[in-house]
């Protein structure tokens, strides 16, 4: 496969990194579930991954693509663990609306 | 669309959509093993997680919760000043370095493992402790807890 930077240049994927990253911002301010601002998350991740994927293709270096993998690691992890988060708030108060969660003492 | 569809399971759906297209973008740029690896975590592990917590939570449209139009407003407008400024700075700066002859190698399991086992190798084992304490908390946080209710 021949160099991609040769037909599509580097800017278009910044670009699109910050299109992707400024619709993940986007999800975060305007909903009001706490899974969507979940979802909204990973894609911010997923465009800052893209970003040093298209980096690292670019010089060359594979320190890049390790990097996306600990990112990718890290947010599995996190992607747990907030799950896990939110049942348990849906438990106890029976909703996941953000705009309820106001108290830090149920 | 997945901002703005109402109801959660169509926000999956679309989410593992654009999980592909960046598993494709992944392919183009030489990063195979990345693409393997993000199309298995992502739409494999993650977004059943994801699907699984809806549906156990039975969420429906009717029970959506919707912000007021002003801070749907302020919220648009807050994201379209963000990605204005950011692509006007990054659209300008100017990329020095020219781009390397092609290496299609780099993107392989064997030179990224020979990178990772090498110079990695402590953030590698740092990551797994990360796994075993995220796995901890996420089965403490999901288990019955006798005090409340």
């Amino acid at each position: 496969m021949s160099n991609i930077f040769s037909v599509v240049p580097i800017q278009h994927y910044i670009i699109l990194s910050a299109i992707l990253f400024s619709i993940g911002v986007l999800g975060v301010l305007t909903r009001r579930n706490a899974i969507i601002i979940f979802m909204s998350v990973e894609i911010m991740l997923n465009s800052v991954n893209l970003l040093l994927a298209a980096f690292s293709t670019y010089h060359n270096d594979a320190a890049g693509q390790i990097f996306v993998f600990f990112i990718m690691a890290v947010a599995a992890a996190e992607v747990a663990v907030g799950l896990a988060i939110i049942v348990m708030i849906y438990r106890n108060i029976n909703t996941i609306d953000i705009n309820e969660l106001n108290k830090l003492k149920g | 669309m997945v901002v703005a569809s109402k109801n959660p399971v169509h926000s999956v759906l679309y989410l593992i959509l654009t999980f592909f297209t960046v598993a494709g973008h992944y392919l183009l740029l030489n990063a195979q093993f990345l693409a393997l690896v993000h199309i298995v975590v992502y739409a494999g592990a993650i977004m059943v997680l994801f699907l699984f917590v809806i549906m156990l939570l039975n969420l429906n449209v009717d029970k959506e919760p919707v912000n007021t139009n002003l801070v749907k407003f302020a919220g648009a407008i807050a994201g379209g000043s963000l990605m204005l400024v950011l692509i006007a700075v990054l659209a300008k700066t100017n990329i020095m370095m020219p781009a390397h002859p092609a290496n299609t190698q780099i993107g392989l399991i064997k030179n990224l493992g020979k990178v990772l086992y090498t110079e990695y190798n402590l953030p590698f084992e740092i990551a797994s402790i990360l796994f075993l304490v995220a796995m901890i908390g996420a089965v403490i946080l999901a288990k019955k807890n006798p005090h409340t209710t």
